[in-house]
């Protein structure tokens, strides 16, 4: 048993938080809402030199050959300071489709190119009607003049607008089957319409017109791709999770710095105890969101049966994410209401990652099952 | 980051297991006792039991061999637990304050003399304590005692009232603090003495609890001698000692152990229940609450793994026990009161009912979750140390 992280953990956590808080300040997220891209590239720039794009590519491939929980500590990283940029699309929705789906000659051709950051990766799976749950998924590949055509409609794809390679996650060719298809983010047909989001992420409606893809471009094998996906998803919950936690950890340190110095009746507010027992609360809350989360991911790391520890993380992850942040603004008050003061952007960011991947609900109903309900 | 257990961590876990799985008392599960339930009986079973654990070594496993422990790690500490509470193994509240609260501290702050002569009897069950922390005007605020313990040759007099004793009806010795400076701040005139419960002048008398058991008493003290040699520790400092007491707390790995246990139950139940029509396990409102039950306790598990872990480390939790008990106790409200929701009626129904689900268990849990947030320090002060000491919030 060791529970903390390695020392080349703490070293990777340390340089890359104390990279983001210089460069990558909360307030930036916010204000790329506006912007075309939705990051500076400057900063995506950065975070590949810095080898992070590579976390978890071989090293044959160009990586740093990481793990899944060396992943989690730079998206700790990141959501610490609600970082903008295709990074969770990219490394962690695509990099990790690869890995489970790809053939040996993609994951060469692909995972080197996101470790170069040549490469920008959109994952295009929930439909009107599927969230989470592929087997609901009605967008269609069919077989085609020695290829595949896609046709349907697919939601909440974020980072589509700047992809160079959007999986898209079909049904077919075989009724029933499931297939990703790799689609170039210039691909006829395609017609891709940013949506307005809650925590300014870019995510997109993307309409597959009858687009063409080479037989070549089935990510691993065509049919086959259900059990790679279901992992896929899973890992992607629990790299939410991760994130969260870095994001719920600088809202409480934000907020047990301003109860300390913020007075009134002439002392501190962090000395009444109503204040104090909601620190207290929001410690609880995010301890657990960081234990549960890095069990999941060392379970995840280490190829183990996961799927309770994946569903208890982020049920729970879920839950104290709008929690914990709800009561960051009620300590900070009124300030925290404004638009300058950088608290409603981790407030935003903890709902949009209680929701992604599946909220407390949808995993709580996972658990029951497990449990034998 | 690693949750796992070494092979020779999981053979020990299934040498418990399998020690446990034999030797339970069948009787003691007849009994199906919850804490703060204690009779002539259930006291035996629990007392011989404890000798037993005691002759295997494990009653103190961590302790140093020469007051009778094993020397072992704090993670076999926490298998050990985690398998007991599984198994469901006879006990009460006084071996932890015995072996989880009075001996570490004697340990700590106690004489070599004073440890040889509590440590192995206590190892080998054969001695219980009782705290003599809380007075009428004395709870939260513990500092505030008011029991007295006056110099008089080579003894203290002590004269006071304790209250909410557990088991002073039937312990060894009385962990007992009491003011050995009047005039002194009062965190800074308390003293720890080791009293022998059968000296003159001790008064018990009962109170019943809310099960309807004799588990808590008053204790008077009139013009009680102590040997000076009872005193523990530095004079007019016990307050002190007190508080570092307070981290020694086990891992209590064994309430979410114990949780599981009864989430298990709950869903047996409704898998094999029918209400208006449906399977109670069909109610998705239900298996909502049962999952996040065990959410829940699995969260509290990894916390509670977290205190064995720092141990482990050689370091002293800081707010880490006072916030996994927090969180244990509101738990355990949460857990009894959704079984009794689940149960419907049959939940009102108590133990030797013949329509009584799961033996009235949850009946009971729901009557003792209430203690849980109150004794061994209640869920507000322990937010108070999280805060002060965790946080560093100002007190002022």
């Amino acid at each position: 048993m060791e529970l903390e992280l390695t020392e080349e953990q703490r070293m990777l956590k340390t340089a890359a938080s104390g990279f983001l808080k210089k460069e990558c300040p909360p307030a930036l997220a916010w204000e790329m809402r506006e912007d075309e891209r939705g990051y500076p590239p400057s900063l995506w720039q950065k975070m590949i030199e810095m080898g992070w794009t590579g976390v978890m590519v071989p090293e044959t491939y160009g990586g740093i050959g990481g793990d899944f929980m060396d992943l989690c500590v730079i998206l700790e990283a990141l959501g610490e300071v609600c970082a903008p940029g295709p990074f969770f699309s990219t490394v962690v929705l695509g990099g990790l489709a690869v890995m489970e789906l790809g053939t040996e000659a993609q994951k060469e051709a692909l995972l080197s190119r996101i470790a170069t950051g040549e490469c920008i990766m959109a994952l295009a799976a929930d439909e009107e009607e599927a969230w989470c749950d592929a087997s609901f998924i009605k967008t269609r590949g069919l077989r085609e003049a020695g290829g595949y055509r896609i046709s349907g409609t697919k939601f909440f794809v974020e980072n589509a607008h700047v992809a160079d390679i959007i999986l898209c996650v079909v049904t077919g060719p075989a009724e029933g089957s499931l297939s990703v298809l790799l689609v170039q983010g210039d691909a006829p047909g395609l017609r891709i319409t940013p949506l307005k989001t809650l925590a300014g992420e870019r995510q997109c409606e993307v309409v597959f017109d009858r687009v063409e893809v080479k037989a070549s471009d089935v990510l691993g094998e065509a049919e086959k791709a259900a059990p790679g996906f279901d992992r896929l998803l899973d890992q992607a919950a629990v790299a939410k999770c991760a994130e969260l936690v870095g994001c719920l950890q600088t809202a409480f340190d934000m907020t047990v710095a301003y109860a300390k110095e913020r007075e009134q009746f002439g002392r501190p507010i962090g000395s009444f105890q109503a204040v104090q027992h909601h620190c207290a609360d929001m410690l609880i809350d995010l301890d657990g969101a960081r234990f549960a989360t890095y069990q999941a991911a060392w379970r995840i790391a280490g190829r183990m049966p996961w799927s309770r520890e994946v569903a208890v993380a982020k049920a729970w992850t879920s839950d104290v994410a709008r929690k914990v942040t709800l009561k960051a603004h009620q300590i900070h008050g009124a300030i925290s209401f404004c638009e300058e003061h950088p608290l409603h952007v981790f407030y935003r960011k903890a709902k949009s990652g209680e929701v992604a991947f599946g909220d407390a609900d949808f995993h709580l109903e996972r658990v029951a099952g497990g449990l034998g309900l | 980051m690693d949750f796992s257990f070494t092979a020779e961590q999981e053979r020990f876990r299934r040498e418990v297991r399998e020690y446990l799985e034999r030797e339970v008392p069948p009787r003691w599960k007849e009994l199906g006792y919850l804490i703060w339930e204690e009779t002539d009986e259930s006291w035996d079973i629990t007392r011989q039991w404890n000798r037993k654990l005691g002759e295997k070594g494990w009653l103190a496993l961590t302790w140093p061999r020469v007051y009778g422990g094993q020397e072992r790690s704090h993670i076999d500490q926490l298998i050990l637990d985690e398998e007991m509470a599984r198994a469901g193994t006879p006990t009460g509240i006084e071996t932890a304050i015995t072996i989880g609260w009075v001996c570490p501290t004697i340990m700590l702050f106690g004489t070599e003399e004073q440890k040889l002569r509590y440590l192995p009897d206590a190892a080998k069950g054969r001695i219980i304590f009782c705290l003599g922390y809380s007075e009428p005007n004395a709870g939260s605020d513990l500092a505030a005692v008011r029991t007295t313990a006056v110099e008089d040759g080579d003894h203290y007099v002590i004269n006071g009232q304790k209250v909410w004793t557990t088991v002073a009806h039937r312990a060894d010795y009385c962990w007992l603090a009491a003011r050995t400076d009047p005039d002194a701040p009062k965190h800074k005139g308390v003293s720890m003495f080791v009293v022998d419960m059968k000296s003159p002048g001790i008064t018990v008398k009962p109170l019943i609890n809310i099960l309807g058991f004799h588990s808590f008493n008053e204790v008077f003290f009139d013009e009680v001698r102590v040997p000076k040699e009872n005193l523990v520790g530095q004079k007019n400092m016990g307050w002190y000692q007190l508080a570092v007491a307070l981290d020694f707390e086990r891992s209590g790995v064994g309430t979410p152990a114990r949780m599981h246990r009864t989430i298990d139950r709950l869903v047996a139940y409704c898998r094999q229940t029918r209400r208006n029509g449906r399977l109670l396990s069909e109610d998705p409102v239900i298996r909502k609450k049962l999952a996040r039950l065990s959410v829940e306790a699995e969260v509290l598990r990894l916390l509670c793994y977290r205190i064995t872990w720092i141990q482990e480390k050689g370091k002293t939790p800081n707010y880490e026990a006072s916030l996994t008990k927090v969180f244990a106790s509101e738990l355990l409200d949460r857990l009894a009161n959704t079984g009794m929701e689940i149960l419907g009626p049959y939940g009102m129904l108590d133990r030797g009912s013949p329509r009584a689900a799961l033996r009235g268990e949850i009946l009971r849990l729901y009557l003792t979750s209430p203690s849980m947030g109150i004794g061994g320090g209640t869920s507000e002060i322990q937010r108070n140390i999280i805060a002060m000491r965790g946080l560093g919030l100002p007190r002022k």
